[in-house]
């Protein structure tokens, strides 16, 4: 089963925020790294820039396909986790290994606060997982 | 309705990641597939092909019968030897890619699971004379054991010494006390055999390969494997690289045309014509040369011009970079030329290399 952490907030694109005063910080749910297996590169194409609720702000590449990665809330992309963020060997795969800690991806500063309630909690991120689930 | 293998409940309890292939439950992929990826060039795998389509031609006319329907040369094959080969639309476009064992009193053609029924349906359509076609897809299991250590690890327990049994040559033996079809083939580049067992005993068969091979550390490996596996070698995958609108001689799949054959095939004619003319594209390798990863149906530039397409790419685990097939115009399709592939809206630079990408595997020649 897919952990999801009941203290983050998710998107129906299968990312997750951990919103600690204005900053969200930003990565993909373990139901989304299994699916993609393998993570071998990942950019954040948007770092530095001010993006949109849902818009694309880098992407994800596994050994099978790419994936983007859209923006949880708008705001301004601040930081990147510079552990992964465009490395080569095995430290991507830290997305695999720990996707809600040492495998996050980047921290938005957050405009638009009142976004947050836009977002799926726990219990409505896990009943959208179990519609994905085939199995 | 999907159907699962007899090996399904190996699958679940092994922890693999199930998703629908050709019909079937399938595993993906057990520990990941850049881990089984390495695990089987370096030690062993094991591979459900169960999936794969099985059909028995037997009669007096098989023979004649088959080498009109494939373009290889069925007619030079002994008993219990194999060939690759691939069936033609009239026009040289490509019904299927197959294996033909020649066995004592019948022939067996293993399929691409996709196409099973489209290949059985095409062969029974063009049927003639004394000829039987019988799809026995569903009373056989198919197991492929590929990895340097696939021979010390399967000759356990095989009653018979695997040793003389050549690359495309096949035996019959008893495999954990069942009476298996074993032949030295696969789809990975490395030394293996594929095993053919009754569908009732497969689980037998698997448990004893487990357990005999234990030593030698074996795992079931997916089907994410299995592709990263075949690219690196350059093996063609149907729907992919090859399929009705391509032709095996662009495809590379020449020493697998015989053109002169008597009698020729379905498809000979045509095919004459493009040996004649050369083919107007070809399927090449692409190694990239900057860190992307290229996918199936990408644009190929020269320069400015779009002069192809990716049918496969992946990161390749034993490269540690991108790979890719792609159709180019044949002006293009030599190694060393430098293209690029538009990979994410950027040009990303590639060079046509000799096939395969991977050159160490253990597969005998």
């Amino acid at each position: 089963m897919a952990q999801i952490p009941e203290d983050l907030k998710y998107t129906k694109t299968h990312e997750w925020a951990r919103i600690e005063g204005d900053i969200a910080t930003v990565g993909i749910t373990d139901f989304a790294q299994h699916e993609l297996s393998d993570v071998v590169y990942v950019e954040i194409t948007a770092l530095g820039k001010t993006v949109k609720q849902n818009d694309p702000i880098g992407f994800i590449e596994a050994v099978k396909a790419t994936s983007d990665i859209y923006a949880p809330l708008s705001g301004e992309v601040i930081e990147v986790n510079t552990q992964i963020h465009k490395a080569e060997g095995e430290a991507p795969a830290m997305v695999n290994r720990d996707p809600y800690g040492q495998g996050w991806l980047c921290r938005i500063k957050i405009s638009h606060p009142e976004e947050i309630n836009s977002l799926l909690d726990h219990t409505a991120y896990a009943e959208l997982v179990k519609r994905s689930e085939h199995h | 309705m999907i159907k699962q293998t007899p090996f399904y409940p190996r699958h679940l309890s092994a922890g693999g990641k199930i998703i629908e292939f050709a019909g079937y439950h399938l595993p993906v992929q057990f520990k990941g597939i850049i881990p089984e990826h390495h695990h089987v060039r370096t030690k062993v795998g094991v591979f459900d092909v169960s999936h794969m389509g099985r059909i028995r031609i037997s009669g007096n006319d098989a023979l004649r019968f088959i080498n009109h329907m494939t373009t290889n040369d069925a007619s030079t094959l002994a008993v219990y030897q194999a060939q690759y080969s691939v069936m033609c639309y009239p026009d040289g476009g490509i019904v299927d890619d197959l294996v033909v064992y020649r066995l004592p009193d019948h022939y067996l053609l293993v399929v691409n699971g996709a196409n099973n029924e489209k290949d059985t349906q095409w062969l029974l359509e063009h049927r003639n004379g004394d000829v039987r076609i019988e799809n026995i897809t569903d009373a056989v299991a198919q197991l492929a054991i590929q990895g340097p250590k696939a021979e010390p690890c399967l000759q356990k327990i095989c009653s018979i010494d695997l040793a003389p049994v050549g690359f495309y040559w096949a035996t019959e033996g008893k495999i954990a006390g069942i009476d298996c079809l074993i032949s030295r083939t696969g789809y990975t580049g490395e030394d293996g055999f594929e095993l053919y067992i009754p569908a009732q005993s497969a689980l037998a068969v698997w448990d004893a390969l487990m357990e005999a091979g234990r030593e030698f550390e074996i795992e079931p490996i997916g089907l994410g494997a299995r592709d990263t596996l075949r690219l690196e070698m350059k093996y063609c995958l149907y729907g992919n690289d090859i399929d009705q609108t391509t032709n095996p001689l662009e495809a590379g799949l020449g020493f697998v045309v015989k053109l002169d054959k008597p009698g020729g095939f379905i498809g000979s004619e045509v095919l004459k014509q493009v040996a004649q003319e050369k083919p107007a594209r070809r399927l090449v390798c692409l190694e990239m040369l900057e860190k992307a990863i290229p996918r199936p149906r990408l644009p190929v530039f020269a320069d400015d011009n779009q002069i192809g397409i990716t049918t496969s790419g992946t990161m390749s685990p034993s490269l540690n970079k991108g790979i890719a097939l792609a159709y180019v115009q044949r002006r293009f399709s030599s190694s060393g030329t430098e293209l690029t592939i538009e990979i994410r809206n950027h040009r990303a630079r590639a060079v046509v290399v000799p096939p395969p990408f991977y050159k160490s595997g253990s597969r005998k020649k």
